[in-house]
């Protein structure tokens, strides 16, 4: 579990982040959501230790990441796992390169044990046969596939995605979120994706917290995301017109339902 | 404010160095990754380097020849003053100012790149030293090759050199031998050599720190690219008169 106390943030003397509090359970998706500049990155940027914020705690499974000594800070990044926005796979290297990169730097392993635990990683994403390509020579899904792959080729305990699906088509995304949410079960990861794709939010957000002009404002989960009375969250969900004719369809039976009921 | 910020650009660099001077997490792959670079800055160069001396040495030996009228200078004058102008200048200074084109913006845009594209976010996450782990490396082996390439340089320039004494008139072959053997001191070749070495940590080192530093995207990785050239090659210059006056008076 990653609990995150009153961070703030600013640059240039403008706050980004607001005394921000959430949690983040193991053995589930946790989704971070929020418009494009409503503070998201930053806040997964300052739980993973890429931005140092200004005040605030963050406890991994009570550990506070930001009092930690180097080597202590050192020794809990091989406990994360992260899959960036743009994959983020070494060029120079091929795809069994790529996942075996951080076994060649932190295990103990043997060449043909460290072989065959990144087969394995690649096989858990379902993508046998492209060991020997380049990045530049695979698709974006294959390219976000092979990064998960990466990451949880250590046996993480926390994996950050952010914002997984971007840049794929809806068909590849949806098997991203389903592949996220697997590994998310099968290995108990206390997994943080940061996304302002709804359909992954409907598909696989299992704790929701949403943040809106650098403050947490609505915390739940994709059940209760429809019926809220938070006008921001509204405004988020319902922005796009597919979601909007689903509220409408949704008002629509439950109007029908109770008229029913009354009659 | 010109000043302000050049010595914050200084500080930057100090603590950039720092970071990049630390024990590698891996001797293995440290070695490795020391090795791929040996090849890609150092074997790579040598054919550049081949061609830019063999015609060097073509040029200033027929320029000598050409200012050297006066029946009073001996004749092989001329394979000495091209000997001392490769030894004392052009094996290190100059080439090192073309090396810090190829060279220099080759590193600070497969840095850069690295950079915009997260790769360096990522080597963090994972818990390594990135300036460390990619940029030790290249400076050991920049460093470590140099001398190689400018015992290239002085031989390719004087192969150029022999070449005109071969193919023209201007001057006999023996007497342009016997000028480059001629009043010949060591030290010049030391001299040459350390300055070298001096001039290869500039290149690797100012042109990793632009490229680790880029923030943006292709656009930032280009101009990271240039000032990197252009900050290394007036820090050469610059260290040139610096240790020329230490090391030859």
């Amino acid at each position: 579990m990653i609990e995150v106390k009153n961070i703030s943030k600013s640059f240039d003397g403008k706050n980004i982040l607001h005394d921000i509090n959430a949690t983040f359970y193991t053995g589930k998706t946790n989704l971070i959501i929020g418009q494009s500049g409503s503070g998201k990155t930053v806040l997964m940027k300052s739980i993973v230790g890429l931005i140092r914020p200004e005040s605030g705690e963050i406890l991994y499974d009570g550990r506070d990441f930001l009092k930690m000594t180097t080597s202590q800070m050192k020794s809990l990044r091989k406990e994360i796992g992260m899959l960036f926005q743009g994959s983020a796979l070494f060029d120079s290297e091929t795809v069994l390169g790529n996942v075996m990169f951080p076994l060649r730097m932190f295990s103990q392993m043997g060449k043909g044990e460290m072989m065959d635990r990144a087969r394995f990683c690649l096989e858990r994403v379902n993508l046998q046969g492209a060991e020997n390509k380049y990045p530049s020579e695979i698709s974006g899904g294959m390219q976000k596939r092979v990064a998960i792959a990466r990451a949880i080729a250590l046996n993480p305990k926390y994996l950050f995605c952010d914002e997984p699906n971007s840049g794929l088509d809806p068909k590849t995304s949806i098997l991203i979120d389903e592949l996220l949410h697997d590994i998310t079960h099968e290995y108990n990861i206390t997994t943080i994706i940061n996304t302002h794709d709804m359909n992954s939010v409907l598909g696989i957000g299992e704790n929701i917290v949403f943040i809106n002009k650098g403050r947490r404002a609505w915390v739940g989960d994709k059940e209760r995301i429809f019926t809220t009375s938070n006008e921001a969250l509204n405004e988020f969900v319902f922005a796009t017109r597919l979601f909007q004719e689903v509220k409408d369809y949704i008002i629509t039976s439950e109007h029908n339902k109770k008229q029913g009921g009354t009659m | 404010m010109v000043i302000t910020k050049s010595l914050e650009e200084f500080g930057k660099y100090i603590f950039f160095l720092r970071k990049t001077f630390s024990i590698p997490d891996k001797w293995t792959v440290y070695g490795k990754r020391t090795i791929q670079e040996i090849i890609k800055l150092g074997v790579d160069s040598i054919p550049l380097v081949i061609v830019i001396s063999l015609f060097i040495g073509a040029v200033i030996t027929i320029q000598m020849q050409l200012n050297v009228t006066s029946p009073l200078i001996p004749a092989y004058s001329v394979g000495l003053a091209t000997r001392d102008i490769v030894l004392l200048e052009f094996s290190n200074s100059m080439l090192c100012l073309i090396l810090a084109g190829k060279v220099g913006s080759s590193i600070a845009s497969e840095i850069g790149t690295m950079r915009v594209t997260e790769q360096i976010d990522a080597l963090d996450i994972m818990g390594i030293n990135s300036a460390n782990f990619l940029v030790l490396p290249k400076i050991t082996a920049f460093v470590f090759f140099m001398p190689v390439l400018v015992i290239f340089c002085i031989f390719t320039s004087f192969i150029g050199g022999w070449g005109v004494a071969l193919f023209t008139d201007m001057i006999s072959v023996s007497k342009y031998i016997y000028g480059l053997q001629a009043f010949f001191q060591e030290w010049y070749v030391w001299y040459g050599l350390i300055k070298s070495l001096v001039f290869a940590f500039i290149i690797a080192s100012v042109a990793s720190f632009f490229g680790y530093n880029v923030k943006g995207g292709a656009l930032q990785v280009g101009k990271a690219s240039t000032n990197a050239v252009v900050s290394s090659s007036i820090l050469i210059l610059l260290f040139d008169v610096v240790l020329t006056k230490l090391l030859l008076q």
